[in-house]
């Protein structure tokens, strides 16, 4: 077991992949010879060549499209877009090719893509810096939407994602890549659906995905040690499909649930998590489910306000406070 | 570069009238309701498609395209029972009646598909292109669009990398003058396409669609260039859709005496009317190959649709994602 950071756990299993496979290729801007914004390809351009790793012009729906397309002939590109924010303009690639084209060609056609892509919001980039889109990609039948929240699954999800037959879209966090975690010397393949117990307790849910798994565990911590509360911490990777069975599990233990997202509430993994608690395990709540979410604005620059704007740590402990009437 | 032999002539004959008369009775069907959603209709056009894949190795090379892609499936080899199935929605089609018209599929004759977002097809077959480089085999993709998807952003964006990559792609502009319902002159500040290749500093022609024995020329010349590792090629094909758009289309926008003109310039009378000068056919020869056509279609196309099973609704979800793929749980065990 090594400790890597997280962008180191996504080289290597670029480099793994590539050295086993020469289909296996990696586009996206800057990711050759600059070695990436991320350094989630460093070194390998000298390692791989020009013809595998590419380095893309500025055209996201372009080259996304031309990754899928390298797709239909076997190739595995896996294709990074630099900020989530950009892949609105590949939208139209990734949501009407990638993910339609094995249905809509009755099953002869499949696109075995992975898009990588960081999203959440960092420090002060602005509104059109700051997107958090997993809500946009969960709702496209056909594409799996996975959200590594450690180094271990940021490798094991890319190995995975580049070996599986559907398209697998990842989603990153910018404030992740210098995170520091235990990595598997082996060869490891993360599962691509389910779920994580992070933290096990037996008071209430904490359900986050990504960096919000972190500020669950933060708020976990702060719980038990001082106010008594055991928090559950489930760790919802796989955004799409979601863990309905794992949702409902946990559920059926702690009898309460609260839904932790960068993301604004309004059509976002909350809703949709709250929205399986009622359709599998109502009768065992004992109280109403709640959201901690982004607040429903472009996010600001100044940093008061960008602070404001997302939840954190102490947002989810007063939350869970007022839940338990102690706040 | 060779040219077309009088067997070759009459073999396009035939393929190109079948490919008028599939169309012609797809309208039909679809006014009786037996084809629903929309439909994209081929004739005027034949020539295009059937002189560049003439030139090509139709099953070899890939070919992709945009929603008006059943004339172009059938060149590939896509069996017109199959096409016609799937414009019937059955589980025999093409698409095993999920994709319709629009996205007819044939994977094994190398039809990489119609795909019915305008100018969506131009990334898709760089992106193949790509795949044959890597792979090093020595076929090619040739992108199939209209005029009007050139107004897309991915267009520029394709043709750089195209380009940029030096990468084995042919992109076929049959030019039809109309984007839907807005002439080119209307929508578009440079008329001729080839032109606007030039920023791209990628070779271009641009020739009459409506000439077989000129498409055939232009695009053995294309190919050859693509083919032998020179990079991308855009062939311009200046031609003439007789129908609307789609069957949703009243067709008002267009006068008729430009549409007259345009009949005058029939690419199937055009080479019916040279072989029968060259002595090489006769009028009645062509009227009983028509015959034979129109009977070919029922007997074969229309039948075989109109018999075929439904989709069961139990298998709705089935083709949204890959069956007992084992990395979704963890990789082999």
């Amino acid at each position: 077991m090594a400790e890597l950071m997280y962008w180191e756990a996504i080289r290597r299993a670029h480099d793994e992949e590539m050295a086993r496979d020469p289909l296996v290729i990696a586009m996206g801007e800057d990711i050759g010879v600059a070695g990436g914004t991320y350094k989630a390809t460093q070194g390998l351009y000298d390692k791989y060549g020009p013809e595998r790793i590419i380095d893309t012009p500025i055209s996201e729906n372009g080259y996304t499209g031309v990754g899928i397309g390298a797709s239909f002939l076997g190739v595995r590109p896996v294709i990074e877009i630099m900020s989530v924010n950009f892949a609105w303009l590949a939208l139209d690639q990734i949501a009407n090719s990638a993910a339609k084209v094995r249905y809509m060609s009755g099953g002869q056609l499949t696109a075995p893509v992975v898009v990588r892509t960081p999203g959440g919001t960092a420090h002060q980039l602005g509104a059109q810096h700051s997107a958090r889109m997993e809500k946009v990609f969960m709702g496209i039948a056909g594409l799996r939407v996975v959200t590594p929240s450690t180094p271990k699954q940021a490798y094991g999800l890319l190995k995975a994602g580049i070996r599986c037959n559907d398209p697998v879209l990842i989603n990153e966090h910018e404030l992740m890549y210098n995170m520091k975690g235990d990595v598997p010397d082996a060869e490891y393949f993360h599962p691509l659906e389910g779920s994580d117990i992070a933290r096990p307790g037996k008071d209430v849910t904490l359900f986050g995905y990504n960096i919000s798994v972190h500020w669950c565990l933060q708020a976990a911590e702060i719980l038990a040690s001082q106010h008594g509360i055991s928090a559950e911490v489930i760790d919802l990777y796989s955004l799409s499909p979601l863990d309905r069975a794992g949702i409902a599990d946990s559920i059926s233990k702690t009898h309460r649930a609260i839904v932790v997202e960068e993301a604004e509430a309004i059509v976002g993994v909350g809703s949709e998590v709250m929205a399986i608690i009622n359709e599998t395990c109502f009768y065992e709540l004992d109280t109403a489910p709640v959201r901690v979410s982004a607040a429903h604005v472009p996010i600001p620059f100044n940093h008061t306000l960008e602070k404001a704007a997302i939840p954190n740590a102490n947002d989810v402990v007063k939350a869970v406070l007022v839940m338990f009437g102690k706040a | 570069m060779s040219q077309l032999t009088t067997a070759d002539k009459k073999r396009l004959l035939r393929n190109m009238l079948y490919a008028r008369r599939f169309e012609e009775r797809c309208y039909e069907a679809y006014v009786e309701r037996k084809i629903g959603g929309f439909l994209h209709l081929y004739p005027g056009q034949e020539a295009c498609a059937h002189g560049v894949i003439e030139a090509a190795r139709p099953g070899h090379d890939y070919v992709i395209t945009g929603y008006r892609d059943h004339v172009h499936a059938i060149l590939c080899g896509a069996p017109p029972k199959e096409v016609m199935a799937e414009l019937f929605g059955k589980e025999t089609g093409s698409s095993k009646g999920r994709g319709g018209s629009m996205h007819i599929f044939d994977v094994a004759h190398r039809f990489m598909g119609g795909y019915a977002l305008v100018g969506g097809p131009f990334p898709l077959a760089v992106g193949i292109a790509k795949g044959i480089k890597l792979k090093g085999g020595d076929e090619i993709s040739m992108c199939f669009l209209g005029d009007a998807a050139n107004n897309q952003g991915s267009f520029h964006e394709s043709l750089n990398m195209a380009k940029v990559w030096e990468l084995p792609v042919l992109f076929v502009c049959e030019n039809n003058l109309y984007g839907i319902g807005t002439r080119i002159d209307r929508s578009t500040a440079v008329l001729d396409q080839y032109k606007r290749v030039c920023g791209y500093d990628m070779p271009s022609n641009q020739v009459d669609g409506q000439d077989i024995d000129i498409v055939y020329a232009a695009a053995q010349e294309a190919i050859e260039h693509v083919r032998s590792g020179k990079g991308p090629y855009f062939l311009e094909l200046m031609t003439y859709r007789y129908r609307g758009h789609s069957m949703s289309d009243s067709n008002a926008y267009r006068a008729k005496e430009e549409e007259q003109e345009w009949n005058k310039r029939d690419p199937i009378y055009i080479l019916r009317d040279r072989l029968i000068a060259a002595g090489e056919l006769t009028a009645d020869e062509y009227s009983d190959l028509d015959k034979d056509i129109l009977q070919e279609i029922e007997t074969d196309a229309i039948k075989y649709s109109e018999e075929s099973p439904e989709p069961k609704i139990e298998d709705l979800e089935k083709y949204v994602l890959a069956e007992n793929d084992p990395y979704v749980h963890g990789g082999p065990k």
